[in-house]
């Protein structure tokens, strides 16, 4: 899955005006979406746009709400390009139906240049039958409604909503203008209403049954930057209002009558079988209804949830390991030792004369290390399903693809599609664990709905369950060479590292060296991993970040100043990390002990630059005061929205980089909560300041780009504060304190 | 058996085991669903409710222990409207999934009904919910724009 993703949703292209609309829908489709998700007095006008008798405009967004404010942003791109007056304006979730994919305005984004891609190009007919080929084969790695790779504002708001919104006002003036049997030219649009050069004017709610009699445009004419109303306004949330006050409903809240809970037990070691359980033991306990017993799990289903856990916690299921019983965080270790000195590696990219430029200076050579780690949403996943008495299978849970989740169910129930109903839920918080590949609590669910046909079954995953049986940020090691001149500049720089899947172009630098050579070698286990907030720019960040700043200081070179060198020809990379330095007043005193670390990561097409003023106290203790940040996405659509990403990312980032590690014991994760995976909490939390940096470049993603930088400015702190070096993550497993540092300066 | 709990001022009796988790009787058998599970054994406070105007830590304490008591839930915090807190969380835009929230703005609530106007520090000490999604800045700001008030 990471592969896919990072295909369609990561690559690197360049910037530039976009001018497209070939993912709008022709008239039939409008009116399939019609039946299927217009209320009494609205109609579909265009793709994701409703538009009421009564003015209102309800924004069909084709993501999950995770939290990060993408409902209110891409409303605000639709609602912009329409004029429309934003007190009309509300969001609601697509329906898990093939006309609500967002799959084609992503592979536009992906594919992104100026112009259509040929296969799409006036074709939107074609579109559709592409997804309703690919949706009607699950399994087939195609993920048609996806929340992820921080693509929403950048994929559907850029390819979908401005263009649908444009295209939804073009048709309002054409129907005012049949009205008058004026030239549409002579009108204009604002908050709602289309104004005639006369004066004469209407409002949108009683052009919206002429209106939806045009077809939509595919390629209207869009906003100059400079005009937007909306776009660019730090406007308040949507959904916050019902997140105050316990309304919200998320995945976990559904209730349905004389529903059934489940409480799992997972076979500890992964791909391990359940060889027998015995049900003696609770079957005659208060409200328990069935003990399902799976090919690697056992379900308790009971009629309360406390019962069902309570249960199967009693429960001595017997699974076996599948081979892997041995299986230890150092076992792990070595092999990533042994695969990066094998000859295994494979080559990923050169430039100039690569690895052979080694000779030409100075050899300088490190490793590191980054470990497994947890999702650990605060919701613990977990699904609802009821398979009825007419063959039917109805399922609720939060994923970050509903589309994709309900081909996943019907797969997995061996049913149609079009059998299946999925109710995309709100998810209490994701960061990648929601996403196609990682979805064994909806296998479980199902498969135990199915044994209990008639009656809904609501399967929670336990803290413990959801940490044990998570799919991980993997656990990656890299080595770095690099040939310095007599300055102390990389003339060289070469980098092999582990990896689960393939190479990633995330482990490519932007800084300015020469001659650069790229390998992989992947190493095999069987510890199921998944994209984490940021994926492989979550390691190839520290990896990079960390050895830049040791080529800094081998050289004598002030971190900040030597990475400036390294930009030249980056202006805005120059711009961002300039920014991010001059804010936090990088070069000036610090309190005794306290030190300014900096780092710089490019992803998901935006540039960030943390500072991390942080404290190491004399016991070893490390405290971070304040990060200040500096960002360049283009512009921000939501500039509030945006900042609150990169402090959610900063603090999730931190979480990892102070104490996060999964490790592994008998083939099994050892951690199970938040004692043993602790979190930042407000004590611990620091000041956080975001800045923009605005450039014309094309929007970059909010997100994800906040977490990267983080670990690796906050190790280059703790190494200006110390003296200590930290390759390995997390922080906690390094001793800090001066004794440590008076042995680091031996 | 029969356990009497009174939850946002209305009269309960449940025939419920005594050792029930106040969390799950809230949730499933009473159908208050804002208060939230995240680990089950009071770390994280997802799950926190006021006993007495005192926060608890809905998921680790026996329903036979707080029988007799007010306890009070996000719904019953909002019965008439929202707290000067929960406006102030809108104003900061504090949530962002959401999840954690309920039990966030619980806690807060009873410490601000001890002391109304708390620093930075007391905050600290006494708030220790877990957010995933890392609004602890806006969490701090929104309260400090209540401590001024």
């Amino acid at each position: 899955m990471r592969t896919r993703r990072a295909v369609l949703i990561g690559g690197a292209t360049t910037a530039g005006a976009l001018v497209v609309g070939y993912a709008l829908w022709p008239s039939h489709l409008l009116e399939d979406a019609d039946t299927l998700d217009a209320k009494p007095g609205e109609r579909f006008l265009s793709n994701w746009i409703k538009l009421a008798d009564d003015d209102t405009v309800t924004i069909v967004i084709p993501h999950c709400d995770m939290g990060t404010g993408i409902y209110t942003a891409l409303s605000q791109m639709a609602a912009d390009e329409m004029d429309a007056d934003w007190s009309k304006v509300r969001a609601e979730a697509a329906p898990a139906e093939k006309e609500f994919a967002n799959g084609p305005l992503i592979e536009a984004f992906a594919l992104n240049g100026t112009e259509v891609p040929s296969f799409l190009k006036g074709m939107a007919a074609s579109t559709f039958r592409m997804l309703a080929a690919n949706v009607s084969i699950p399994g087939a790695g195609y993920v048609p409604q996806i929340t992820g790779g921080s693509s929403a504002v950048r994929g559907t708001g850029v390819f979908g909503m401005r263009v649908a919104g444009a295209a939804v006002r073009e048709m309002l003036i054409k129907a005012a203008a049949a009205r008058l049997s004026a030239n549409p030219a002579e009108f204009h649009t604002e908050a709602s209403r289309v104004i005639h050069k006369s004066g004469e004017s209407f409002r949108y709610g009683e052009l919206a049954r002429e209106a939806a009699a045009y077809t939509p445009s595919g390629n209207p004419p869009l906003k100059e930057r400079s005009q937007f109303k909306l776009i660019g306004q730090p406007l308040q949330r949507f959904d916050i209002p019902d997140k105050v006050d316990g309304v919200n409903k998320y995945g976990i809240d559904t209730r349905l009558p004389d529903m059934w809970y489940g409480a799992i037990r997972v076979a500890p070691v992964f791909g391990g079988k359940l060889v027998s359980v015995s049900d003696a033991p609770v079957s005659r306990n208060r409200g328990i209804k069935k003990v399902v017993k799976l090919d690697d799990a056992v379900v308790v289903l009971a009629d309360r949830f406390w019962r069902a856990r309570a249960a199967a916690d009693s429960l001595q299921p017997i699974f076996d390991t599948g081979g892997n019983g041995n299986v230890t965080s150092d076992s792990l270790r070595a092999r990533h030792l042994a695969a990066l000195k094998s000859g295994d590696i494979k080559s990923d990219m050169t430039v100039g004369d690569g690895a052979d430029a080694l000779k030409n200076g100075k050899l300088i050579e490190r490793l590191y290390n980054v470990p497994y780690l947890a999702h650990a949403p605060m919701e613990p996943v977990n699904a609802t399903a009821l398979y009825k008495n007419d063959g039917t299978l109805e399922v609720w849970a939060g994923t970050q693809d509903g589309l994709g989740a309900r081909a996943f169910c019907a797969e997995a129930a061996g049913l149609p599609m079009e059998k299946v109903t999925f109710h995309l839920r709100p998810s209490g918080g994701a960061f990648g664990r929601r996403l196609p590949g990682q979805w064994n609590f909806l296998t479980y669910a199902v498969k135990a709905a199915l044994q209990c046909q008639g009656t809904p079954v609501k399967l929670i995953f336990t803290r413990e369950q959801d940490m044990q049986h998570d799919f991980y940020r993997p656990n990656v090691t890299s080595r770095f060479k690099a040939a310095v001149d007599a300055d102390g500049m990389p003339i060289a720089w070469v980098n092999d590292y582990t990896t689960d899947d393939t190479a990633n172009p995330q482990a490519h630098i932007v800084y300015g060296v020469p001659h650069q050579a790229y390998g992989a070698v992947k190493v095999a286990t069987h510890i199921p991993t998944g994209p984490w907030r940021s994926v492989e720019a979550s390691w190839h960040g520290f990896f990079i970040e960390s050895f830049v700043d040791e080529l800094a200081h081998a050289a004598g070179k002030d971190p900040l100043s030597y990475r400036q060198a390294l930009l030249k020809d980056k202006p805005r990379h120059l711009g961002t990390l300039t920014m991010a330095a001059d804010k936090a007043a990088w070069g000036t005193q610090m309190p005794p002990n306290m030190a300014r670390g900096i780092a710089l990561v490019e992803c998901f097409d935006t540039i960030v630059a943390h500072v991390v003023e942080a404290e190491v106290a004399d016991d070893g203790t490390v405290k971070v005061h304040r990060v200040v940040s500096a960002a360049d996405c283009g512009y921000a659509v939501n500039p509030d929205g945006f900042k609150a990403q990169i402090e959610g990312a900063i603090v999730f980032a931190l979480s990892a980089a102070l104490h996060g590690q999964i490790t592994i014991d008998q083939g099994a994760v050892v951690q199970q909560n938040f004692p043993d995976y602790d979190m930042v909490r407000l004590a611990e939390a620091p000041d956080i300041e975001v800045y923009v940096h605005e450039s014309d470049a094309r929007l970059g993603g909010a997100g994800e780009p906040g977490t990267p930088p983080l670990a690796p400015a906050l190790t280059n702190a703790i190494f200006a504060a110390t003296g200590i070096r930290i390759r390995d993550l997390p922080v906690d497993n390094v001793r800090l304190g001066k004794a440590a540092r008076q042995q680091a300066s031996l | 058996m029969t356990v009497h709990l009174i939850v946002n001022g209305v009269a309960h009796d449940l025939d419920v085991e005594p050792d029930a988790p106040l969390l799950w009787v809230i949730r499933d058998e009473l159908g208050l669903t804002g208060t939230k599970f995240g680990c089950g054994i009071a770390a994280c406070g997802a799950c926190t409710v006021m006993v007495d105007g005192e926060p608890l830590r809905s998921c680790s304490a026996p329903v036979s222990t707080v029988e007799g008591t007010q306890i009070t839930t996000i719904e019953g915090l909002s019965a008439n409207g929202l707290t000067p807190l929960q406006q102030a969380w809108i104003d900061h835009q504090v949530p962002q999934c959401g999840y954690c929230q309920s039990g966030m703005i619980m806690a807060v609530s009873a410490l601000l009904a001890k002391n109304p106007h708390p620093s930075d520090g007391d905050l600290k000490s006494a708030i220790t919910n877990i957010c995933r999604c890392g609004t602890y800045p806006r969490i701090r700001a929104a309260v400090a724009s209540l401590a001024k008030a």
